[in-house]
């Protein structure tokens, strides 16, 4: 396995199913600024997908373009964090969904601007301003609403119930990221979780909201294994280029 | 051609929606050169996703190859990453009168908004934001409070 195309395979993939998630509120958003935050944000998504993608085919060297990448590969060839293909779910799901995510994005991103991928670190310089605007508002959002009305803080609570076991596997290390740390490309996951733990934890007692004790950790998008979700996410997303091979503008 | 005769060609390609900034203004453009029979260009994206980057590649080819040149080679580079420090003052200027407020200097990118904003119309700096997330991902949206225009504010990055 060529662990480094694959460890930067993981990070667009990440990018552009997130992205496509953030995608569906386009039109449908609760206000209309939110509407244009929202879908201003995706793009940053998945505008960073497209250089990680880009980068990872000429890691692969088999030709792959960034758009062979995101629209001819099947399900199980994907390799992004669960977290990040779960359906849209309310606006507080959404955002609960979001902030855990751009948390772990800015963490990310800060560490790799030292990566000794030069190609990666100069994504990463690009990626981590975007992050730091990603992380504020979502952020935001997290305070307003948990420590908000009655029904606001209820749908916080329940979005992170519901999460939350969706967070361990962002940490999980196997091979790749072994070899990625080894190698100084990426960061080790363990001292991410520490980052991450720390602001995550606090941001999450200021909005008054209650921390899922640990439960078992739900895992797979390492190994290709997704959701029920990410067939329909693939379908819809795909359906362009697998209906008319070889369409372009 | 010398790359000042190349960089004087390009000043004709402007950003897809302010006519009068040109891509030396906005710093997209970093450099170019003639080798052999091929010029080649060198631009730094603003914005990772920005959708105007695809068009200004195309606009510099269509420039170049009106102008005689046969090979065309448009190169993007990551790194250094682009910053809104590299906006010249003229780019500043045309961005005012287009109605955006330009960035403000960024000493600290995680806190740019500490700065004094001005509304591009009136010169008040009395203003309050409305949105981090304007009409663009580059933009973020404001309000005067003397003349009740709402404004874009070009994001320090």
């Amino acid at each position: 396995m060529n662990k480094h195309f694959q460890y930067v395979l993981r990070m667009g993939d990440n990018a552009l199913i997130l992205g496509q998630r953030m995608s569906e509120w386009c039109g449908h958003s609760p206000f209309l600024e939110e509407d244009i935050a929202m879908a201003n944000c995706a793009l940053d998504h998945v505008g960073r997908a497209r250089m990680l993608l880009t980068h990872a085919g000429t890691l692969e060297d088999k030709g792959r373009t960034e758009d062979d990448l995101a629209f001819l590969r099947d399900e199980r060839e994907f390799f992004n964090f669960l977290i990040c293909e779960l359906p849209i779910g309310d606006y507080a799901f959404t955002l609960m969904r979001q902030y855990l995510v751009d948390a772990y994005h800015f963490h990310l991103y800060s560490r790799l601007q030292t990566s000794s991928d030069g190609v990666l670190a100069a994504i990463a310089a690009k990626a981590i301003k975007e992050t730091t605007y990603h992380v504020r508002r979502s952020g935001d959002w997290i305070i307003k609403l948990g420590d908000g009305s009655d029904e606001s803080h209820r749908r916080m609570q329940d979005a992170l119930d519901e999460v939350w076991g969706y967070t361990g596997e962002l940490f999980a290390a196997d091979e790749v990221d072994d070899f990625a740390s080894s190698k100084g490309i990426g960061p080790d996951p363990h001292a991410l979780r520490l980052d991450w733990e720390r602001d995550v934890f606090d941001k999450l007692r200021t909005a008054t909201l209650r921390i899922p004790e640990e439960i078992w950790p739900i895992s797979g998008g390492r190994e290709g294994v997704h959701t029920e979700a990410m067939g329909a996410l693939l379908a819809e997303m795909q359906f362009l280029q697998r209906s008319y091979p070889g369409l372009n503008w | 051609m010398s790359e000042t005769e190349i960089l004087q060609l390009l000043e004709s390609v402007h950003d897809p929606e302010i006519p009068s900034l040109t891509i030396e203004d906005l710093g997209v453009l970093r450099s170019a050169r003639v080798s052999g029979d091929t010029v080649e260009v060198v631009i730094t994206p603003t914005y990772s996703g920005c959708p105007a980057m695809d068009v200004i590649e195309a606009d510099i080819k269509k420039c170049l190859t009106s102008n005689g040149f046969g090979n065309v080679l448009v190169t993007t580079r990551l790194a250094p990453a682009w910053t809104t420090e590299w906006l010249t003052e003229k780019g500043r200027e045309i961005l005012k009168k287009s109605g955006i407020a330009p960035p403000s200097r960024c000493g600290n990118v995680n806190f740019p908004e500490n700065r004094i904003i001005e509304c591009p119309m009136c010169d008040s700096k009395s203003v309050e934001l409305l949105s981090q997330f304007g009409t663009t991902a580059c933009k973020a949206l404001y309000r005067c409070q003397t003349c009740l225009e709402p404004f874009d504010y070009f994001k320090c990055h």
